[in-house]
């Protein structure tokens, strides 16, 4: 494969600046590798060549005429297909939405475009980005490129196996409750889920609007920082953004330092539940992080035990409101039953043909959290815990600046491994969804593989709410030690996937 | 659709105490909608203003109007309301196709005024305040046209279009306390209550409040009990009474029907009964149950609204003069006895007048040309007085070319049809058609001799006396002039040339 | 606190335009049994204490946009995703009862 396509995507970006490499050539180098590929990792649901290509050439020649172009301009990047585009379909992974091309891109999509950066194709994700595997797709899973046969993690398997099989230098991905960090911890890649509101969410297909942000995915602390300063900023267009600016990431992953900084490791993620090979990796990186000379401090957070069932009551409930727009009559799908159906037959058929088994699951279980008489028992009371887990996050920060965790309780599992089993499923996110209960950023960084498996391990932080540039400082900190140690990047750890003539 | 069985109202009332509940629908004037920058505008071409969020399109994100927060922050203060100091939007979770999003952003339980009351007066004089729950913002749904059924209507339609250009329009909601104690004058009460509202927000400026046009919508609550009992009866929902007069009309009819069925021992069941203007009676709609599952929640994409102290004393400052006390005024400037202000006002006429008023005219000639002869042509052409196409300025006009006696109660009518054909103003019409009354003498007193001619006994007559005589005479003479002699004139010159000779 | 039975999860489905077969009715009610009893442990949480909810996990309010008019849809845009579609207008099949 083109040495190009393995380079982290701030290398690329020099190489773009100073005319050694031209996007239109760096753009086919991605695509190339995609049709030697992706046959397999199925990490894309739509690409268009043509279009990527037209973009990475109008690029070229405006860079070649002198025009001041953005520092990104000519990356190629992919999206997860829950981000609108105007020139590509937008599927959300349902065949609810099968074909639908939107009359509008989202913000973030249009901040890219304005950026210049081409366009490679939309990624894969589980249905509505309900689930942390990517089985949930309507249109076949994605796979691991560390292992075909493994999940590459959800919801956002496409765009963290499409960075880790070098078909995108990066990508954005959309995180709910770990829908970024769990796929970059199975897949030895970098996601970042900022702080609330500091990415727009206008033109995201809502899960839970209380929960989602939108963030970068790439194999490298910086390369992720680089995208975030990209795609952050106040939206008038999302009433929930946030005002101002918080500052640049890029140069907080430069930093490189974390000395005098108290690390907080959360007493309830890890231990029992926890795979013994990510425990040992995430000793040793503690260890590190000491060694560099940060102060480790153990704090506890009582209610994370209960952030599970208030985030299976939160998303749920919302998620119940966001879908009945799926309705048949203006997008999507339409499945009319034989004879004169009433609008109601024709939205009931709809439903129930456009969406998938997770998907009406969680909708009737939202309906239920909500319902009169329900309410107060489960979505009031989740709505209550999470104030404690805010409170819980409230005290752990007093003590530290930044928190870590394992990502997530085990490697990739076996595609089907736990599909018949929702509970289980939903124990991947028991690390991440803490998180986008209270708001706060975080981010997962690999950490190397697991002695039982050779699989990969990833690492969270946690910061305070618009405390984003603490994540890519330690982050990138910490990711540099352990590539002095190893002496290469985690990615390069993959084996090389088939290629396919 | 059967006949309901009626009770006599007047037995109605000895049988039963009345309890209404009214709840209003203001149509905000806003340039925009509630949610999007789409116009607000009637009449265009279907769905050309919409939007992603107004079609709820997946992605679309609201965001608040302020002029719409304020205005609902006005009225609520014109009512007396309670300003909340903190208040959330809230979802209302229900499948229709005229509702984009199947929820409705709307209000809960933290509606934006709360606890106001209203002072109404009726034409019989008696004086009702009416108690205030509370006044929330909310959007307005858009407009199905019901095609392939005999009536246009919803029963036997083959299929439905949808037009989404007021989907989203601003709605302030109105809602009454029980109102216990009107009695037999229930149904004026509810009619005035409505009168007072369309004055309010009128008077603010913030709606159109023309009922025809949907500004203003009333939906009326009647139940009926036994006297001295607590327990309040079953009650209906009226919906679709477009005008003051429906208004009335149905909840008369309400007390009616309910009244003949709960004397026959039959329940009444709790629905929303709609208002046919054409048969004057309801028929039964959707059965309402109040476990009408809403599965209302807090609405996530919106933050909260928290007006300042400021903004409200600004507001408040702002008010213009109640309704009762801006009557009182105009009635006292006027000089009008009760029973000729209580006419003006329950002939919704206090605009015109005091248009008229403003533009020169003597108040009692304004309210003479205005409750007689323009009363009786808007009720010969079906129409209300409101309607017809002429300004104050206009009338003012007219009444002072009567005063300067240039035109006669006669001419002034036939100029004022033209008016109202559009030919111009008063004065324009009356130099274009020549219709000045004729104020030469010497025309007068040739016709006068003409007369006298054929009818030589007359002067005698008058000289005895007998001023019957005169009338053949003036009679003559006016016909004579076709109508464009002073009657009063012409008797002066008869008499004098009796007394002369 | 319903126990959730067969009728709950149809009436659920109904409440959400879903039509359900009777092989889902039996595989959901399970299903949710289960996840209705983790969840239901957020009250265990909140046993004793006066906490109150938190809606929007950062805190902010008002957040406005100016009464002008800004670039709508055209009607073609609009109607470009629908199904059905007649006289600018989107076209569904006949309601069943009015609102």
């Amino acid at each position: 494969m083109s040495e190009l396509i393995r380079k982290n995507a701030s290398e690329l970006v020099e190489l773009l600046k100073s005319g050694q490499v031209s996007s239109v050539e760096l753009t086919q180098a991605h695509l190339d590798r995609s049709a030697a590929v992706d046959q397999d990792v199925h990490s894309y649901l739509h690409q268009n060549p043509e279009t990527a290509l037209a973009a990475a050439a109008d690029i070229d020649r405006r860079r070649a005429a002198g025009e001041q172009l953005h520092e990104l301009a000519g990356l190629p990047i992919a999206v997860k297909d829950n981000l609108t585009t105007t020139d590509a379909p937008t599927t959300s992974g349902s065949k609810i939405l099968e074909g639908w091309v939107p009359p509008y891109d989202s913000t973030v999509v249009k901040k890219i475009r304005a950026a210049g950066l081409p366009i490679l194709g939309k990624t894969n994700l589980d249905e509505f980005a309900m689930g942390s595997s990517t089985e949930f797709s309507a249109f076949g899973p994605s796979r691991n490129p560390w292992d075909l046969t493994r999940i590459p993690g959800g919801s956002g398997g496409g765009s963290s196996s499409v960075v880790a099989s070098f078909q995108a230098p990066v990508a954005i991905g959309s995180d709910t409750g770990g829908s970024i960090r769990f796929p970059a911890s199975v897949t030895g890649t970098v996601g970042n889920k900022p702080t609330y509101g500091a990415v727009s969410r206008y033109g995201l297909i809502a899960l839970a609007s209380s929960l989602d942000q939108v963030g970068p995915v790439s194999r490298n602390v910086l390369d992720s920082a680089l995208i975030q300063d990209l795609i952050a900023g106040h939206d008038p267009h999302d009433s929930t953004s946030l005002p101002e600016s918080l500052g640049s990431m890029a140069d907080a992953a430069r930093k490189l330092d974390v000395k005098g900084m108290r690390i907080g490791v959360i007493k309830e993620l890890m231990g029992e539940g926890f795979q013994p090979g990510v425990m040992n990796r995430f000793k040793e990186s503690i260890a590190l992080l000491e060694q560099a000379g940060a102060e480790i401090v153990e704090v506890s957070c009582p209610n994370f035990e209960y952030a599970i069932a208030a985030y299976y009551l939160i998303l749920p409930a919302e998620a119940s409101s966001n879908l009945a727009k799926f309705d048949s009559v203006r997008f999507g799908l339409r499945v009319a039953p034989e004879g004169n159906p009433t609008i109601e037959r024709v939205m009931a058929a709809t439903r129930e043909a456009g969406f998938g088994p997770e998907v009406k699951r969680r909708i009737i279980l939202g309906t239920y959290a909500l319902s009169s008489g329900s309410y107060e028992h489960f979505y009031g009371a989740a709505l209550k815990v999470r104030t404690l887990i805010q409170r819980d996050f409230a005290a752990a920060f007093e003590k530290a600046d930044v928190l870590i965790s394992p990502t997530a309780p085990t490697t990739a599992f076996k595609i089907g491994e736990k599909l018949e089993d929702p509970l289980a499923m939903y124990l991947n996110d028991i690390a991440t969804i803490p998180a986008n209960l209270a708001g706060i950023p975080g981010m997962s960084i690999p950490i190397g593989l697991a002695d039982e498996d050779q699989l990969p391990v990833g690492l969270q932080l946690l910061a305070p709410a618009r405390a984003d540039a603490r994540l890519y400082q330690v982050g990138a900190a910490l990711e540099k030690m352990h590539e002095d140690v190893w002496g290469k990047r985690m990615i390069d750890f993959a084996p090389e996937l088939e290629v396919r003539g | 659709m059967a006949k309901d069985e009626l009770m006599n109202y007047e037995k109605a009332l000895e049988m039963f105490e009345v309890v209404i509940g009214l709840e209003v629908h203001v149509e905000l004037n806003t340039k925009t909608k509630m949610f999007c920058g789409c116009r607000n505008e009637f009449g265009d071409e279907p769905n050309t203003n919409v939007c992603p969020i107004c079609i709820a399109l997946p992605g679309a994100l609201p965001a608040v109007n302020r002029t719409a927060v304020e205005s609902s922050i006005s009225i609520g203060l014109a009512l007396g309301c309670e300003i909340a100091p903190n208040g959330r939007f809230a979802r209302k979770n229900y499948f229709y196709p005229d509702l984009a999003k199947n929820f409705q952003t709307s209000q809960y339980d933290e509606p934006i005024a709360f606890d106001g009351e209203l002072t109404v007066e009726l034409p019989s004089g008696s004086v009702h305040t009416v108690q205030i729950e509370r006044a929330h913002m909310e959007e307005d749904a858009g407009k199905l046209t019901h095609i392939g059924g005999s009536t246009g209507r919803i029963q036997g339609a083959e299929y439905s279009l949808v037009d989404y250009n007021r989907a989203g329009v601003p709605l302030v909601e109105i809602v009454t306390r029980p109102v216990y104690g009107a009695g037999a004058e229930a149904p004026e009460l509810a009619a005035a209550y409505v009168r007072s509202i369309r004055e309010i927000v009128k008077g603010l400026g913030v709606s159109d409040a023309r009922m025809e046009r949907g500004n203003v919508r009333c939906d009326a609550n009647v139940s009926l009990r036994p006297h001295g009992q607590e327990k309040l009866g079953t009650r209906t929902e009226t919906k679709n009474v477009n005008s003051l007069r429906s208004i009335e009309r149905a909840v008369r009819y309400e007390i009616q029907r309910q009244a003949a069925l709960l004397a026959k021992g039959t329940a009444i069941v709790q629905e929303t009964r709609h208002w046919h203007e054409d048969k004057g009676a309801t028929s039964a709609g959707r059965p309402k149950s109040d476990a009408d599952d809403y599965r209302y929640f807090p609405e996530p994409d919106l933050v909260p609204v928290q007006p300042s102290k400021e903004l409200i004393e600004s507001l408040r400052a702002k008010l213009p003069e109640k309704p009762a006390d801006r009557r009182k005024r105009v009635q006292a400037e006027w000089g009008f006895a009760d029973l000729e202000f209580r006419d003006v006002v329950n002939a919704d006429l206090l605009d015109q007048i005091e248009e008229t008023v403003k533009a020169g005219a003597k108040p009692q000639a304004a309210r003479k040309w205005w409750t007689g002869e323009l009363a009786r042509i808007a009720n010969s052409q079906d129409k209300d007085v409101t309607e017809l196409e002429i300004s104050g300025a206009h009338v003012a006009e007219l009444t002072q070319l009567v005063d300067a006696g240039k035109l006669n109660d006669r001419l002034a009518r036939e100029v004022l049809t033209y008016v109202l054909n559009g030919e111009g103003s008063p004065a324009q019409i009356v130099a274009a058609r020549g219709l000045e009354v004729v104020s030469d003498d010497g025309a007068l007193i040739a016709a006068i001799d003409a007369a006298l001619a054929k009818q030589p006994d007359v002067l005698d007559a008058i000289r005895e006396g007998r001023m019957q005589a005169a009338g053949a005479v003036i009679g003559a003479v006016m016909q004579a002039m076709k109508g464009s002699a002073d009657a009063g004139r012409v008797r002066e010159l008869l008499i004098e040339k009796a007394n002369a000779s | 606190m319903s126990e959730i039975t067969p009728d709950l999860v149809r009436h659920l489905a109904g409440l959400s335009r879903i039509l359900v077969t009777d092989e889902e009715v039996e595989r959901f009610t399970e299903q949710l049994s289960l996840i209705v009893d983790s969840v239901a442990k957020v009250n265990e949480a909140l046993s004793g204490l006066d906490v109150p909810a938190t809606s929007h996990p950062i805190p902010m309010a008002n957040v406005f946009r100016e009464d002008i008019v800004e670039p709508s849809l055209t009607q073609e845009q609009a109607l470009s995703g629908a199904p059905d579609s007649g006289e600018g207008r989107f076209r569904v099949a006949a309601i069943l009862d009015e609102e």
